[in-house]
C-alpha cells in the first residue's frame, strides 16, 4: 500500500504531529509526502530526510500557502489516483482538509487513530475517550488521521527520499486568508512537551493563572496547558486548552492544579504517563485518575513548590 | 442547522459487555453541545436581520424529533426529520444534507464541528466537499456581511480569520457563544411549529456503513495513585522520578 502523508509545517520547520503520522503511515505501507506552500523547497529537503520516508511531493505555490482547504483538498485528490491512503495528523489542519478529502473521494474518513490494527482496521477513541472502536475499512482508498500521542515519532534524520516537484490547479472554492493572530511562547508546544503544569478555574483570575502556574512551569521546562473553564473566564487563551475540544496531550508529567477532572478535561489528558493534582477539594474526580496528589489550598501549595524545586 | 440527539455530556459512558458499542438504553439524551452553539449562532444571525429562517435538520431514530423541537423552542423556524433506526455515518450525513441544501438553498449552513458521541470532526467539512461550497471549520467568531461570511478560526497556534464566499458552510467551536435556554412559552410554541418526516431513501441516499466497528471495549484504567502529605514528600518524589533536579 502506499500512503501520502500530509506534512504540518511551520516558518519552514516539519511539526513533530507530523513525524507520528509517519509512524502510522509505515505501518500501511511505503510512505509518500506532500509538502504544499510558497518557497517550501526547504521543507521538502527535511521531509526527504525523515526516516522511512519515499518520494516527498512538493507543492511549491502561493495558493496552498495559509492552507486552505478549498485549494488543498483537489491537489491531495489528484495525487490520490496514485496512493491508496492520506494521512494527516489530527491538527487543526488536518482535521480541517481531511474529511474534505475523504468526501471528494466518497470514502468515510477514519478519525484520531491510536493505532493500526491491519490494512484497513485501526481503533479509534469515541464518547471523549470513555470507549475504544475497533474499525474496518470497506472502502478503496483510505483517508484517516492520526493522534500524534498514540505513535513514536519517526527520526528526522537516516531518510533519502526523492523530491519531486508537482503542479496543483490551485483551484479554490471561494474562500480567501485573512489574517491571524498566533500566540507567541518560549516555553515546548503543548502536543510536544515532555513536562506540562495545567491550571483551572481555581486560578480565579489571569493574574493569578500567570504567577503561580507560570513560574512553576518554567522551573521545570514545562509547556502550559488550561481547562475549559479557565480558559472561558478569559485566564488564558484559547490554545492553551486541553480536553476532548482541545488539545490532546500525553506527556511524561501532567499536573493538573486547581483542575476539578470533568470527563471533557480527562479526555485530553488521561494517557499522560504521570498524573499529578494539586486540588483542595480531595473528592475531585481528577483524584481517580492521578498517581500523585497533594490535597490543599493551590495559593499556598504551588509557590513552595516552585520555590523548592 | 443539523443537529444531533447524543448522549448527555454529563454522562459516563458505559461500555457493553459484549464490545458491541457503548449501553444508551436508559440514558440521558441530549442536544449535541455544540449544535446548540450553531442553533444559537442561527438565531442570532435571524435577530440582526442577517438571516430570514431557520432550518433544523436531524437525521436519526424517532426519538431525534425531541431533538428539534428543543431547535425549534430555541427560535429555529421550522424542522426536518430524516428518520432511520440504522446508524448513519459521516459520509451519509453529509449526503442527506447535501440533497436538502438543493433544496432548500441556504445562505450558510451551521454545524457543530463534532458530536461527542462519535468525535469524529468531519460532517461540516464533508458537507462543504460535495455542495462545492467554502468552509470556515471551529469558528469562533462569524460575521455575515452582503455576500461573504468573515469568519475567527480557532487554530493550534491561536486564531485564523478566513472570508469565505456565500453560501458556505460553518462549524462552531465551544466558544462563539453562549446558547440560551428555551422559555417554556417557547416550548410550548414549538410544539406547533412544522416538523417534516422524511426517510434517507426520500434523498436517494444510501446509509450502508463504510466503517464496520468490530469491537468497541473499555480504555485502560489507570491504578489509583497515592497522596502526599506535604509539598516536601511531592518535591521528593519529583526529584525521584528525574523530574527535578
Amino acid at each position: 500500500m502506499k500512503t501520502l502523508v500530509w506534512v504540518e509545517h511551520d516558518s519552514g520547520a516539519i511539526k513533530d504531529a507530523t513525524l507520528s503520522a509517519v509512524t502510522a503511515a509505515a505501518k500501511l505501507g511505503e510512505v509518500h509526502m506532500l509538502v504544499a506552500g510558497s518557497g517550501v523547497g526547504a521543507v521538502g529537503e527535511a521531509a526527504a530526510k525523515i526516516a522511512g520516508v519515499g518520494k516527498v511531493h512538493v507543492a511549491d505555490d502561493a495558493a496552498f500557502d495559509h492552507v486552505l482547504p478549498e485549494a488543498i483538498a483537489p491537489l491531495v485528490v489528484d495525487l490520490m489516483g496514485h496512493h491508496d491512503a492520506f494521512v494527516a495528523p489530527a491538527t487543526a489542519n488536518g482535521k480541517n482538509i481531511a474529511p474534505r478529502v475523504a468526501a471528494l473521494l466518497d470514502v468515510m474518513q477514519i478519525s484520531d487513530i491510536l493505532s493500526v490494527e491491519g490494512d484497513n482496521t485501526f481503533t479509534r477513541p469515541i464518547y471523549a475517550g470513555n470507549a475504544i472502536a475497533t474499525v474496518k475499512s470497506s472502502d478503496s482508498k483510505l483517508v484517516i488521521t492520526v493522534r500524534g500521542t498514540a505513535f513514536e515519532k519517526a527520526a528526522r534524520e537516516g531518510g533519502s527520499g526523492a523530491v519531486e516537484a508537482v503542479s496543483g490547479s490551485g483551484e479554490n472554492a471561494g474562500s480567501s486568508f485573512v489574517g491571524a493572530e498566533i500566540s507567541k511562547s518560549e516555553r515546548p508546544e503543548l502536543t510536544s512537551a515532555k513536562i506540562i503544569v495545567s491550571g483551572g478555574r481555581a486560578l480565579q483570575n489571569s493574574e493569578n493563572f500567570h504567577s503561580i502556574i507560570e513560574p512553576l512551569a518554567d522551573k521545570l521546562g514545562a509547556g502550559v496547558g488550561a481547562s475549559r473553564a479557565a480558559v472561558d473566564a478569559g485566564y488564558v487563551p484559547n490554545d492553551y486548552q486541553v480536553g476532548q475540544t482541545g488539545k490532546i496531550v500525553a506527556p511524561e508529567v501532567y499536573i493538573a492544579v486547581g483542575i476539578s477532572g470533568a470527563i471533557q478535561h480527562l479526555a485530553g489528558m488521561k494517557d499522560s504517563k504521570t498524573i499529578i493534582a494539586i486540588n483542595k477539594d480531595e473528592d475531585a474526580p481528577i483524584f481517580q485518575v492521578a498517581d500523585i496528589g497533594l490535597v490543599g489550598d493551590l495559593f499556598k501549595i504551588v509557590p513552595e513548590l516552585t520555590e523548592k524545586l | 442547522v443539523p443537529v444531533k440527539r447524543v448522549i448527555d455530556y454529563n454522562v459516563k459512558p458505559r461500555v457493553k459487555m459484549d464490545g458491541t458499542g457503548v449501553d444508551l438504553a436508559n440514558v440521558k439524551m441530549s442536544m449535541n453541545p455544540f449544535d446548540e452553539i450553531s442553533v444559537e449562532e442561527a438565531i442570532r444571525l435571524k435577530e440582526k436581520g442577517v438571516a430570514t429562517e431557520i432550518v433544523a435538520v436531524s437525521i436519526g431514530v424517532a426519538k431525534a424529533q425531541e431533538t428539534l423541537r428543543t431547535a425549534l423552542a430555541m427560535g429555529a423556524d421550522r424542522a426536518i426529520l430524516v428518520q432511520t433506526d440504522d446508524e448513519v455515518e459521516p459520509l451519509a450525513v453529509a449526503k442527506i444534507l447535501k440533497a436538502i441544501v438543493d433544496e432548500e438553498q441556504p445562505g450558510l449552513v451551521i454545524l457543530g464541528k463534532q458530536a461527542i458521541d462519535d468525535d469524529s470532526n468531519q460532517t461540516g467539512q464533508m458537507l462543504a466537499a460535495l455542495t462545492g461550497r467554502p468552509q470556515g471549520t471551529f469558528a469562533n467568531k462569524l460575521e455575515v456581511a452582503g455576500d461573504a461570511a468573515t469568519v475567527t478560526r480557532e487554530v493550534d497556534g491561536g486564531l485564523e480569520t478566513v472570508k469565505l464566499a456565500l453560501p458556505a458552510i460553518i462549524t462552531t467551536d465551544l466558544r462563539l457563544n453562549e446558547p440560551r435556554y428555551a422559555s417554556l412559552p417557547n416550548i410550548m410554541k414549538a410544539k406547533s411549529k412544522p416538523l417534516a418526516n422524511k426517510t434517507p431513501a426520500d434523498y436517494g441516499v444510501d446509509t450502508a456503513t463504510r466503517l464496520q466497528t468490530l469491537k468497541v471495549s473499555e480504555p485502560p484504567k489507570r491504578s489509583a495513585g497515592i497522596k502526599v502529605a506535604d509539598v516536601d514528600e511531592l518535591v521528593a518524589k519529583l526529584k525521584n522520578m528525574g523530574v527535578a533536579a
